[in-house]
């Protein structure tokens, strides 16, 4: 219709401007004849490609990942002083990574839907995340329900064949069991204003660790509650702020120090800050960009312990502060080209232990486990990524890690989203 | 605690008392045409520079909080945005500008795209499947698209319906008068062989009768490499090419590096406006590629 309307308006055109040429008018017409032609084409285009069934299929994209990693350490000895926390280990040898499959579509004019497969190391397959999520709420209201992956941090929404590095950094994988999944409800909110102001709160089971997954309970296992303040600064540079408290209760979590099992039950309250900031000449990431991430988190437990559940089954008060950072960075030199350097430290600080434990548990391990890694990897495109990273590992007490790692990421199918 | 619940419902209430439209243009040259078409009535923000790759955004939180507030969204659409637009359109949870309302303005819509693939894979580098989107490189596209577009701002606005009819009738005299000085100007160039950087000028090759010979990535969205520059060096020394042209936002290494061996210019357009300091609206912007690429043939 507007190109018959844009035929007639070129027609009108020479005339109303000035008197036309023969040859104006040849070349006015010629245009025409080709825009007619193009638009008898275009007709033919417009008819539907896909049929029945297939029209309305969700978009698909598959993850496929694969790591190779050489350790000279046990890699499921946990850092010192974490015993009380999860231990995701480092895989040995070749390994099929974190392949994923992910499906997403809109349901309705209400809501959307996703869903992400993960393939398991033990060749199950896990659900990452399947949730739903409103699309027409407005206001700047956006409400998930399902699995996810809770928003607080900067890290821990992003899917592992986004991160920066093979593995999450320590304060990652001892506070939050490398990333916090939830299922739950979770209400977002941002701020109509010019500077990025968004505010989050979940509810949920307390199906990930520190949760101790609420079955056969009603009533809310955990609760988590977020802040992202972000902006440019120029044309160049942009970042993101971020503030996070994640509450939970811990019921009989067990945990093995010395070939001794104790039980842990009490409150679990861990606050973070995360910032990242990102520079690109003239905002064009392109060529040549620069990324800068930190993040810290604080957790108080507070509750019972029972050493030796097996045998003495001795219970007394435990309380403990532990807290853990890390500071990353990443440069794109060129283009395809990446290297990153992260520095990762925790602090298992001081137990406040029960006078009938003191001589059982030990209340501060006057060690400080911290980890340098680096990082280059290789991007033939936006959908394949090849990465060589070795790290220097001293979490563990005496126990210095020298650690490889080579791996692949690529993506097919629906273009992913480049997020922040 | 009453204050605040009050404070926040007049932030939540806020959004029905803007005064000019508020629009988000993805890429420069649909700020430019908005403002041509709508003036004072609208506040207009771009959510890249022509120096920016418009496949390669990413969601940044500055344009989430933009988009929470406009009620236009313009853009190129399609698929040129797909790797940032759908996440800028989720988390800014606006839906007035989801695809298919009022708001949601894609100019591609409304012209005749070129270079739509017949297969989709990959292998073929970054192809879209709706055809190439760089529609603004042909300044007669503009005319269609700045028709609907005045239609879609009096539809959304219609206090302000006259204002942008009559600046539309004004644009379009004025974009009509500037089309047949552009073909006249770019008569030299008709039948001129081109090397490109980027498949990025279809539409400008199209409208002026130039002739591509070869394309300096190796598929659409694939870095240059060596061994393929070579083989478009060795390809020009049989049949030569009147000059290499890059857009603003593209590293100046690949056609540098055609254009010394060659002996033929390197030219840079500004693909959008802003792209060059002269390209400042959409005039000046085929005013300056015009006069680049007739300085190339020269």
């Amino acid at each position: 219709m507007f190109k018959y309307m844009a035929l007639c308006v070129a027609l009108l055109a020479p005339l109303s401007v000035h008197a036309a040429t023969d040859q104006e008018l040849d070349e006015i017409r010629a245009q025409i004849k080709q825009l007619q032609r193009a638009d008898a084409t275009e007709q033919q285009n417009d008819r539907p490609t896909t049929t029945g069934g297939a029209a309305f299929n969700p978009a698909i994209a598959l993850i496929l990942s694969g790591t190779y990693g050489q350790l000279r350490q046990d890699p499921a000895i946990p850092a010192t002083g974490f015993a009380m926390s999860a231990h995701p280990e480092h895989s040995q040898g070749f390994n099929l990574g974190e392949s994923e499959l992910v499906m997403t579509a809109n349901i309705d004019t209400q809501f959307r839907g996703e869903i992400t497969l993960a393939l398991e190391p033990d060749d199950s397959l896990g659900v990452e995340n399947a949730f739903v999520q409103t699309t027409a709420l407005g206001n700047g209201l956006n409400f998930k329900m399902g699995r996810y992956f809770s928003g607080l941090g900067y890290l821990n929404e992003k899917h592992a064949h986004a991160w920066d590095f093979v593995d999450q950094p320590l304060v990652y994988r001892t506070l939050w069991d490398n990333q916090l999944g939830e299922d739950g409800v979770q209400l977002k909110w941002l701020a109509e204003t010019d500077t990025f102001i968004e505010i989050g709160a979940e509810l949920g089971r307390g199906r990930g660790f520190p949760g101790s997954d609420r079955q056969r309970k009603n009533g809310v296992g955990s609760g988590v509650a977020f802040a992202h303040v972000g902006d440019d600064v120029g044309v160049s540079n942009s970042w993101r702020a971020g503030f996070s408290w994640h509450q939970t209760r811990r019921e009989n979590a067990l945990s093995t120090v010395k070939a001794v099992d104790n039980s842990f039950s009490g409150d679990s309250k861990t606050a973070g800050l995360d910032f990242v900031w990102k520079y690109a000449p003239n905002g064009n990431a392109t060529e040549t960009n620069f990324k800068l991430l930190g993040e810290y988190f604080r957790r108080r437990e507070k509750g019972h312990l029972t050493y030796d559940v097996a045998n003495t089954n001795i219970t007394d008060s435990y309380a403990v502060t532990q807290s853990g950072w890390h500071v990353q960075s990443v440069y794109q030199f060129m283009s395809r080209w990446r290297t990153g350097l992260r520095y990762d430290q925790l602090d298992s600080g001081t137990a406040q232990i029960g006078a009938s434990n003191v001589v059982n548990v030990v209340s501060n391990y006057g060690f400080t486990p911290k980890r340098t890694t680096l990082m280059l990897d290789y991007n033939p495109s936006e959908f394949s990524r090849l990465r060589v990273q070795v790290a220097q590992d001293k979490s563990r007490q005496d126990l210095v890690d020298h650690q490889l790692f080579l791996q692949y990421v690529m993506s097919l199918g629906a273009h992913g989203g480049h997020q922040f | 605690m009453k204050k605040i619940l009050y404070v926040f419902l007049l932030l939540l209430l806020s959004s029905n008392v803007r005064a000019a439209l508020n629009i988000f243009a993805c890429e420069p040259e649909w700020a430019a045409l908005a403002q041509e078409l709508a003036g004072d009535k609208a506040t207009i923000y771009s959510a890249t520079t022509a120096l920016q790759d418009p496949h390669k955004i990413q969601a940044r939180p500055s344009l989430i909080a933009k988009a929470r507030r406009a009620q236009l969204l313009v853009c190129t659409g399609a698929e040129l945005e797909i790797g940032w637009l759908p996440l800028i359109l989720r988390e800014s949870a606006n839906p007035d500008i989801a695809p298919g309302k009022p708001g949601n303005f894609e100019a591609a819509q409304l012209v005749t795209m070129l270079e739509v693939p017949t297969r989709l894979d990959r292998v073929d580098g970054d192809v879209h499947a709706a055809g190439n989107p760089h529609i603004q490189t042909d300044a007669r596209n503009f005319l269609p698209i700045a028709q609907a577009l005045s239609a879609r701002l009096s539809e959304l606005d219609p206090a302000n319906a006259a204002v942008y009819r009559s600046r539309l009738q004004d644009f379009t005299q004025k974009w009509q008068a500037a089309l047949l000085r552009w073909e006249k100007q770019a008569a030299p160039l008709k039948g001129q062989a081109i090397v490109v950087q980027h498949a990025g000028f279809p539409y400008l090759i199209n409208w002026l009768g130039l002739k591509q010979l070869a394309t300096l990535e190796t598929k659409p969205g694939m870095e240059p490499s060596v061994a393929h520059l070579s083989q478009v060096l060795e390809q020009l020394q049989q049949h030569p090419a009147r000059m290499v042209i890059r857009a603003a936002y593209q590293s100046d290494k690949p056609s540098a590096w055609i254009a010394e061996r060659a002996h033929i210019p390197a030219v840079t357009l500004p693909f959008s406006v802003g792209g060059t300091d002269a390209a400042k609206d959409l005039f000046s912007l085929f005013d300056d590629t015009l006069l680049r690429l007739l300085a190339g043939v020269k």
